[in-house]
């Protein structure tokens, strides 16, 4: 199958002041696959990942989402596109479906919020406000923030830190559910097993260039193919394993 | 794709703002509990005007007509049951206007219903205690002199009239034969202005002023450090948008804090409002332009401040001196003379200023246009600061 690009990133360069937080990507993430960024803090994925969004100017370079141009059509980007921030907030006093309300009403459309919340699970958090939820919850409701405008494509930062295990399996299952519903997935992350189980693909970026782009199978495959060898025998277990063994798999919330 | 509604969008945004701002405890709080707990005191203590308090000493007949008048005036407050003591040091911290004592002379009626005095003297005497400490001895010494006056008449009349044998008609024609000089009193019946009427007007500048200043720069400052801005930019929603709809949420906010003042005030209170429903209206319409010219002080305010902590002092350096100069409890009029040209710089002077014309001597808007240039005046300046000052992210 031909896999065509629904985000193509060239030459971007964004300079702070002296300071170069990317330096000359360029990459493309194919339709309905789940892209992932990643790399150290401050390599520059935000940054990448905000340039895109249209949150933020570059310095130079050329981005094309979905057929538009960031130069030239912002707002038709933002209408296809859905958006999760690391770390945002929402407005406050709201109760979730309030919230809901707020942001069809931002993206122009209608929605039922109880609909949205059916989707991540949260129906029964309805009347409950945003601060008043669990980490995974607060992710969960995140992510239904970003698909209220039916978007081509969403954008996750970090979504999983700071999450328990099971909530982060919970999210991973939403997101492979998302992807598996036709929308393009882009996300960074701090957790390779996590990268290994969602994304289809993977940048690394360090220093403010992309340093290897391909899936995480061949990745490895060509890690082990160089001779490499982990100093630890492998065991058919991880300490993860065990917890979800210990603590179960089902949701807490 | 549809074309995008930007209506729609500043109306969400509206709905959801009005919908915090009335769950958030300081701005129910800052908008309508403050003023209304002014215009209670003001209300109560303010409500009858000035009051006489007059000890009555021990001993005193309470009898006798002077007395019984004494009673029955409505501005003089008798205190009975005080011992001598405690009268006197009452007096001289000046918390009792006067002390009054009244003795009767042994004046007598007799069996046939005729008045006979057992000596020489007058029926009563009357010994009042005035203090330095209070300036309403004054007040109280005419009171007395015009009770004492109307008795002796009354008296006379019933001495001519046991003297001619019951006539009355013929007692009161010797009675009137007595007086020197009739005064004649009459005081001309205006609208009263109440206590009320002066408070409720500031306050409900105040109120605007707080909502405006506190409440702008606060959901701004918010907004931007919770990145709650951010994520909204992050759809199609425009900046005049996010501005606008919050200042509407703000808006009508105010105007059902403001009704909501009036309305207490006019039905609890009697707050005059001379033409009714049209001056409501009007002062509506004032709050709103005092209103918008408040939120660009909070917008200045949102841009000015590093976090949430330095809101409250930069906000408290703009509402306090307009808060204590405006005029807001005090007519500016009684200020020195020299604080006089700084309270005539502020624009909560002219909205207050505007609002009690309003209000009470019945202006329409045209009346007031001194006052809204003023403000208008204001309203550029601001934003013109605020335009620079304020911050996104």
């Amino acid at each position: 199958m031909e896999k065509q690009p629904i985000i193509s990133v060239k030459n971007l360069v964004k300079n702070y002041g002296d300071f170069e937080a990317v330096r000359d990507i360029s990459f493309e993430v194919y339709e309905g696959e789940i892209f992932g960024l990643l790399g150290p803090n401050g390599a520059g994925k935000t940054t990448t990942l905000e340039i895109i969004e249209t949150l933020r100017d570059k310095t130079s370079g050329e981005i094309i989402v979905d057929g538009f141009s960031v130069d030239t059509n912002a707002e038709s980007i933002k209408q296809r596109i859905g958006v999760q921030l690391q770390a945002a907030g929402y407005y406050p006093n709201l109760n979730l479906s309030e919230l809901i309300d707020l942001f069809s009403g931002l993206y122009g459309i209608k929605k039922k919020p109880l609909e949205m919340l059916e989707m991540v699970a949260l129906t029964d958090k309805a009347k409950a406000k945003y601060k008043q939820l669990s980490g995974g919850q607060k992710q969960r409701f995140s992510i239904a923030t970003t698909l209220i405008n039916n978007p081509r494509i969403i954008f996750l930062d970090e979504p999983t830190t700071g999450l328990d295990p099971q909530a982060r399996r919970n999210l991973w299952d939403l997101i492979i559910k998302i992807r598996d519903s036709g929308t393009t997935v882009v996300i960074t992350t701090h957790y390779m097993d996590e990268a290994e189980v969602l994304c289809d693909r993977v940048a690394f970026v360090d220093g403010g260039k992309i340093v290897g782009i391909d899936t995480p199978d061949n990745f490895v495959d060509k890690l082990v193919a160089s001779g490499f060898e982990r100093k630890k025998e492998v065991k058919a277990a991880t300490l993860e394993d065990v917890f979800i063994d210990l603590t179960g798999k089902e949701w807490r919330g | 794709m549809s074309k995008y509604d930007h209506v729609g969008a500043t109306l969400a945004i509206a709905k959801a703002s009005l919908r915090s701002i009335l769950r958030s405890p300081s701005s129910v709080v800052f908008t309508l509990a403050f003023p209304l707990i002014f215009i209670l005191v003001f209300g109560f203590i303010g409500g009858g005007g000035v009051k006489v308090d007059v000890g009555v000493a021990p001993g005193t007949d309470t009898a006798n007509p002077i007395y019984k008048a004494l009673a029955q005036t409505a501005i003089i407050k008798l205190h009975k049951g005080l011992d001598t003591k405690s009268l006197n040091q009452n007096l001289s911290k000046g918390s009792l206007d006067a002390v009054l004592q009244i003795k009767s002379n042994g004046y007598v009626k007799t069996g046939d219903g005729k008045m006979r005095l057992t000596s020489g003297n007058a029926p009563y005497t009357v010994n009042v205690n005035y203090t330095t400490s209070s300036a309403k001895g004054d007040i109280f010494k005419s009171i007395i002199t015009n009770i004492k006056n109307e008795v002796n008449i009354r008296f006379m009349q019933q001495v001519l009239a046991s003297r001619s044998g019951g006539d009355a008609d013929a007692a009161a024609q010797a009675a009137a034969g007595f007086q020197m000089a009739e005064v004649r009193e009459s005081t001309i019946t205006g609208r009263a202005y109440k206590t009320i009427d002066f408070i409720l007007p500031g306050q409900l500048g105040f109120s605007l002023l707080s909502t405006g200043v506190f409440g702008t720069a606060f959901v701004f400052l918010s907004l931007r450090i919770t990145l709650v801005i951010k994520r909204f930019f992050a759809t199609p929603v425009k900046r005049a948008s996010i501005v606008l709809g919050e200042a509407l949420a703000r808006i009508c906010f105010s105007l059902i804090g403001a009704l909501f003042i009036i309305i207490i005030g006019h039905f609890a209170f009697g707050f005059t409002l001379v033409h009714g429903a049209v001056t409501v209206i009007n002062m509506l319409i004032l709050s709103v332009i005092g209103l918008i010219v408040f939120m660009g002080f909070g917008f200045t305010v949102s841009g000015i401040a590093k976090n949430e902590s330095s809101v409250p002092p930069i906000a408290n350096i703009i509402t306090l001196p307009q808060f204590l100069l405006s005029g807001t409890f005090f007519s500016i009029d009684n200020f020195p003379t020299w604080l006089q040209p700084l309270s005539r710089i502020l624009p909560l002077t002219y909205l207050n200023d505007a609002m009690r014309k309003v209000a009470f001597e019945g202006a329409g808007l045209g009346d007031v246009t001194h006052q809204l240039l003023i403000l208008f005046i204001w309203g550029v300046v601001i934003y013109t600061i605020a335009v620079k000052t304020f911050k996104w992210e």
